[in-house]
């Protein structure tokens, strides 16, 4: 069903902190593996001149101009927000795409897709992406199919992105219980949604990188002015003049 | 947004196929024997050829129709459901016509006001999506339903439909007008779509792949101003002014023909703009604006 459920008691998300993420892309293998397996991710192309394939998570990297500090890069791992007002669901005419009311996972059931790709063109993020090989619209799943697997060890009952992510950048939990790890994050360092205008209401939220302080001096900068002495010294001047 | 030809003849044909049969049903013409069965055969052969176009635009086709069910949330399920309302409300007219069975104009009347329901259906689908700020507004359903009504007007040989195919014009003018601000009016920037508006001003540093992807293909479309300008006045006299002379020349049918077709390249152009101008904001992750 294409409603959106009215509020859901649980709202599991991620929270992507842009000040440890080191754009790796460790997610985005990590997310390709699962879900390849799983559900079926294709590439087109891969080995040729122009592949192109199916992500669910991608990360970008920008250059932020600060005005009185040096410029920043800041990579930016990108996927579905899981939205709370999701134009992506209420557009699809098949009931394909929907929100689960339980705990607000966005999801796509592939059997009833017609591929049309209304839903992707209605998402504000770019977080669908329609399969070429299989002719269905894919999307991140929060890993539906390992955060319930009880053949999992407990330490794996995360979304492959957030096990794997070598910084700790990324964190998953339910942003509907003001006392849970990721909503205290949020408070602390003032998570944010992305595009909030665009009335979406997304689950995930970003936590912005810290603001970096005046360039200091490296403390190996001493040794840089060193003068050899000795035959070293008589090396150096030597292999200078050459 | 990529102008995919499939989803341009699509809107581009039914329209003015639904448009057609608008007026068909409403008795605008009362054709009988043959001339009847070809009128309501162009008109059903248009709307049909563009309902079939849109199918070559979906993925997994065989699941078609599950597109039925979700009309109390989907406009394009809506239009699902009004196009083939129309197509099966309008038959029993069309054979009234075709045999003369004097079957009551009323059915025709309901049918024809479906016809346009489901031009405005079609119009929604676009409408609705905010990501698109272009299309987010209510002259794309103005515009599709000037179009679907001058050219029914023009195929059914009406006296006014140069008044409409003008209409048209105008209709594209504001369209252009107002479209051309609408992705500043949205305010989304790279700051925004990232958050990093709150740090400084943000600017690609490495694209997020060196490839293509299904996004940068379907939703990243640019194209040159200067072929727009050209474009958007080609579309203008094909849709709009040229018709309009050519019905007001003593031709006949000749007129009307050669009208329609003019009308219909004008259409195809302003429909080709209609989704490559479109700005997705998505491009602005990509560093696009567009
Ligand atoms: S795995 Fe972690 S550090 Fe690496 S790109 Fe993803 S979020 Fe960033
Ligand atoms: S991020 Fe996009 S795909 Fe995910 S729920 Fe929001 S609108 Fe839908
Ligand atoms: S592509 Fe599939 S999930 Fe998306 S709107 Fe179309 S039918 Fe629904």
């Amino acid at each position: 069903m294409t409603a959106l459920p009215q509020a859901t008691q649980t709202k599991l998300g991620l929270v992507i902190d842009l000040d440890t993420c080191v754009g790796c892309q460790a997610c985005v293998t990590a997310c390709k593996g699962w879900n390849d397996a799983g559900i079926g991710l294709s590439d087109q192309n891969p080995y040729g001149a122009d592949p192109s394939g199916t992500f669910l998570n991608r990360v970008h990297s920008y250059q932020v101009a600060i005005p009185d500090a040096p410029a920043q890069v800041v990579t930016f791992p990108r996927s579905c927000l899981h939205c709370d007002n999701a134009p992506c669901v209420t557009v699809c005419p098949t009931g394909a795409s929907y929100k689960r009311a339980e705990d607000g996972i966005v999801l796509v059931n592939e059997d009833a897709c017609i591929g049309c790709g209304l839903c992707a063109w209605a998402c504000p993020y770019g977080a669908r992406e329609m399969d070429e090989a299989q002719g269905v619209m894919k999307k991140c799943t929060l890993c539906v199919d390992r955060i319930y697997n009880e053949t999992l060890a407990e330490e794996d009952r995360e979304p492959a992105c957030v096990r794997t992510c070598p910084t700790n950048a990324r964190h998953f939990g339910d942003l509907a219980d003001p006392d849970s790890a990721v909503s205290r994050l949020v408070a602390e360092r003032g998570g944010y949604d992305l595009m909030p205008d665009m009335g979406t209401k997304p689950t995930n939220k970003y936590l912005p990188p810290r603001k970096k302080g005046p360039g200091t001096a490296s403390p190996l900068a001493p040794l840089l002015d060193v003068k050899a002495t000795g035959i070293a010294g008589w090396l150096d001047r030597m292999l200078g003049k050459i | 947004m990529h102008p995919a030809p499939s989803v341009i003849l699509f809107s581009t044909l039914s329209g003015l196929g639904f448009g057609f049969l608008a007026f068909l049903g409403w008795g605008a013409l009362t054709p009988s024997g043959w001339a009847a069965f070809l009128l309501w055969a162009l008109g059903y052969g248009l709307a049909v050829a563009g309902l079939l176009a849109s199918t070559f635009h979906l993925g997994n086709p065989k699941n078609a129709l599950k597109a039925f069910t979700q009309w109390r949330t989907s406009w394009l399920s809506r239009e699902a459901w009004t196009s083939v309302a129309t197509l099966l409300l309008l038959a029993p007219v069309a054979l009234s016509d075709i045999f003369g069975l004097g079957l009551p104009r009323l059915l025709g009347q309901i049918g024809g006001l479906l016809a346009l329901g489901t031009v405005l259906t079609t119009a929604m689908i676009y409408a609705q999506i905010k990501a698109v700020p272009r299309w987010h507004h209510w002259l794309t359903p103005v515009m599709f339903l000037a179009f679907a009504l001058a050219g029914g007007a023009l195929l059914s040989g009406r006296a006014w439909a140069p008044v409409l195919l003008l209409a048209v014009g105008a209709v594209l003018l504001a369209v252009w007008r107002v479209g051309d601000g609408a992705f500043a009016r949205a305010g989304q920037t790279m700051g925004t779509a990232t958050g990093l508006d709150r740090l400084g001003v943000p600017s690609v540093l490495d694209p997020a792949h060196t490839a293509g992807n299904y996004l940068k293909r379907e939703m990243i479309f640019v194209v040159g101003r200067k072929h727009a300008v050209k474009l958007r006045r080609i579309a203008l006299v094909l849709a709009s002014a040229a018709p309009a002379v050519v019905l007001l020349l003593p031709l006949g049918g000749w007129g009307i023909a050669l009208a329609a077709a003019l009308h219909l390249a004008g259409a195809l152009s302003a429909r080709w703009l209609f989704f490559a101008e479109a700005e997705h904001v998505v491009g602005l992750y990509y560093g696009a604006r567009g």
